[in-house]
């Protein structure tokens, strides 16, 4: 069996952060790069899932598009134990346009053969929450969205999953593979790798693929192309909070004060 | 020119839920300059649903019968898709939830559509121009869809009015066909848990985040509330590491609460968080970080440390 679980390598904004002129993106050097912390979730996921196969009868692979920094993150998914990474990137690639990624993400996926799909629900800096569900929709898979179990019945080849509504309501559902998941933060409790699994990261084959080995030429990218950013800018704060000042004991003092009036008034 | 928005109601239990008014608000905008507007209820007993979209202000219903009521995504996929081959709408809008989380997106790859979801705003009709957060909306995207003859919109709660039109909708029903679909089989709902405290009843909430760093924090602000008579609660991140239990969380997938103070002590105030509190009569937010979007919901502001603050609110206890 194979699991693939695509990740993401997702940035944070430094406090002094800068937009590039052009305004249309933040100046690398303010951002600080991790793995995407629901995809700690899948990729924990998926080895829990491999325990319970047994470690002979599963694969996990766990894939990205993102340029040579990006391979950090897909190294942090190996280290967690995940078998061998891919990467895909072209510099041509609208990152910030999740149907963009998905596609490329969908031909990497047809390439490796998937039983089950693992994504995160969102990446944090982005937060489309969608390129697993239109992964899904490119390689016409069964899809659960907001997945917070996951249970493999491996004789019949169903999973009995369990999908989070607002307000904390759980549903449970059975499908059958293959098929996509995508998984709610809080799944389960990520494994942290290592020293020694992060050095033996890197003795995993990690595969480097460009849109041509994909077979996805420019036309295609363009035709798949769901949107452009024409600009990034600090919101509105019209109707912002009245900021207290002062020390610390005079704001809590203040505080006291909010509070007494609401709670009396 | 006219403009075709294709609507797709969101019901829960059998009943409609209220960002479809929403959608319906939104998508009388988009056809101020001409336009027709379909609200697709997709459902096995949809009389009720039906009855309840009529007068939202869409010029027509369409039903699609569906082998179940409750929803399912692939099954809303296929109805999504289907319909949308007929109408060729211009324009299709889902809310930003969890059941739209589930389709929405397939649905944008499957037609080669324009998409962008948790938009906050509909800056420009023609050419379509939107809003939505980046970076934990410490910023603001413009977003275009160039060249798009079709574009799926997924909007976010409460930042779209209902329409003020009244009528009532032409109701038609479009035949679809499910072979093929392998959908999901719905075992049963689990109630949000409900043991524990119940934080929606207190009049005064003390919320912590991530911004306390350490489990071992939890019972110093459970002190803390103790002693100024607040109730403890929290954000989701303390819940999924296993800190505090779920009953005391507040946000979309926790509870929504309305106290007469909401005190948010390292709270950065991601969007699912906000939706908990929209209703809170006055927030107080704490957090280091200036560009915390927790400052743009909050009444009040502290620039600080929260654990200065916690320190002083400790001292000053008479």
């Amino acid at each position: 069996m194979r699991i693939v679980v695509p990740v993401k390598q997702v940035a944070t904004l430094d406090e002094d952060f800068e937009i590039l002129d052009g305004g249309l993106a933040v100046d690398p050097d303010f951002l600080d790069w991790e793995l995407n912390e629901w995809d700690r979730f899948t990729v924990e996921a998926a080895l829990l899932l491999r325990e319970a196969i047994g470690e002979s009868g599963c694969e996990v692979v766990v894939v990205t598009v993102g340029d040579d920094d990006s391979e950090s993150g897909l190294l942090s998914a190996m280290a967690m134990g995940a078998d061998r990474g891919v990467r895909a990137w072209d510099d041509s690639l609208t990152v910030d346009d999740p149907l963009s990624v998905a596609r490329v993400l969908a031909s990497v996926i047809d390439r490796q053969g998937a039983d089950l799909v693992l994504c995160g629900v969102q990446s944090k800096d982005a937060a489309n929450g969608a390129t697993g569900v239109a992964v899904a929709g490119y390689l016409g898979l069964p899809h659960v969205a907001v997945v917070r179990s996951i249970e493999l019945d491996q004789a019949s080849s169903t999973l009995t999953v369990q999908r989070e509504l607002e307000g904390g309501v759980l549903e449970t559902l059975r499908l059958a593979l293959p098929a996509l998941l995508t998984v709610q933060s809080g799944a389960n409790e990520p494994r942290y790798a290592n020293l020694r699994a992060v050095k033996l990261a890197k003795e995993k084959p990690l595969d480097v693929v460009e849109l041509s080995d994909l077979g996805l030429g420019a036309d295609v990218m363009a035709a798949a192309q769901g949107s452009v950013r024409t600009q990034l800018a600090p919101p509105d704060r019209t109707a912002g909070a009245e900021i207290l000042t002062g020390s610390p004991s005079d704001i809590a003092t203040r505080i006291r004060e909010i509070v007494q009036e609401r709670l009396n008034s | 020119m006219t403009t075709t928005i294709l609507v797709v109601a969101e019901a829960r239990a059998g009943e409609l839920r209220p960002i479809t008014a929403e959608l319906v608000g939104a998508a009388r905008t988009l056809a101020a300059g001409g336009g027709q507007v379909s609200l697709l209820v997709v459902g096995a007993q949809t009389d009720a649903l039906v009855a309840a979209s009529s007068s939202l202000g869409a010029d027509e219903i369409v039903v699609v019968p569906a082998p179940r009521d409750e929803f399912e995504a692939n099954l809303w996929q296929r109805a999504v898709e289907s319909v949308s081959a007929e109408i060729q709408p211009d324009v299709l809008l889902t809310g930003y939830t969890v059941d739209a989380m589930g389709f929405a997106p397939a649905v944008a790859a499957q037609l080669a559509a324009g998409f962008a979801s948790d938009v906050t705003a509909i800056t420009s009709t023609a050419p379509l121009r939107v809003k939505r957060g980046a970076y934990s909306d410490k910023l603001v995207a413009d977003i275009a869809f160039d060249g798009k003859s079709s574009v799926l919109l997924m909007l976010r709660s409460g930042s779209f009015a209902p329409a003020t039109a009244a009528g009532t909708a032409a109701v038609r029903t479009v035949e679809v066909s499910f072979e093929g679909v392998r959908a999901a089989e719905h075992l049963g709902f689990v109630e949000a848990r409900s043991d524990g405290v119940d934080i929606t009843k207190s009049e005064f909430l003390l919320s912590v985040g991530r911004g306390i760093q350490d489990e071992d924090n939890v019972a110093r602000f459970a002190a803390l509330a103790d002693s100024l008579g607040a109730t403890l609660s929290v954000s989701r991140p303390l819940v999924d590491a296993g800190w505090v239990d779920a009953s005391r969380q507040v946000g979309q997938s926790g509870k929504t609460v309305k106290p007469r103070v909401y005190l948010a002590l390292g709270i950065s105030g991601a969007v699912q968080h906000l939706a908990g509190i929209r209703e809170a009569e006055t927030i107080i937010a704490v957090n280091s970080d200036p560009e915390a979007p927790i400052f743009s919901a909050a009444h009040y502001g502290v620039v600080a440390d929260l654990f200065d603050i916690a320190d002083a609110l400790e001292a000053s206890d008479a």
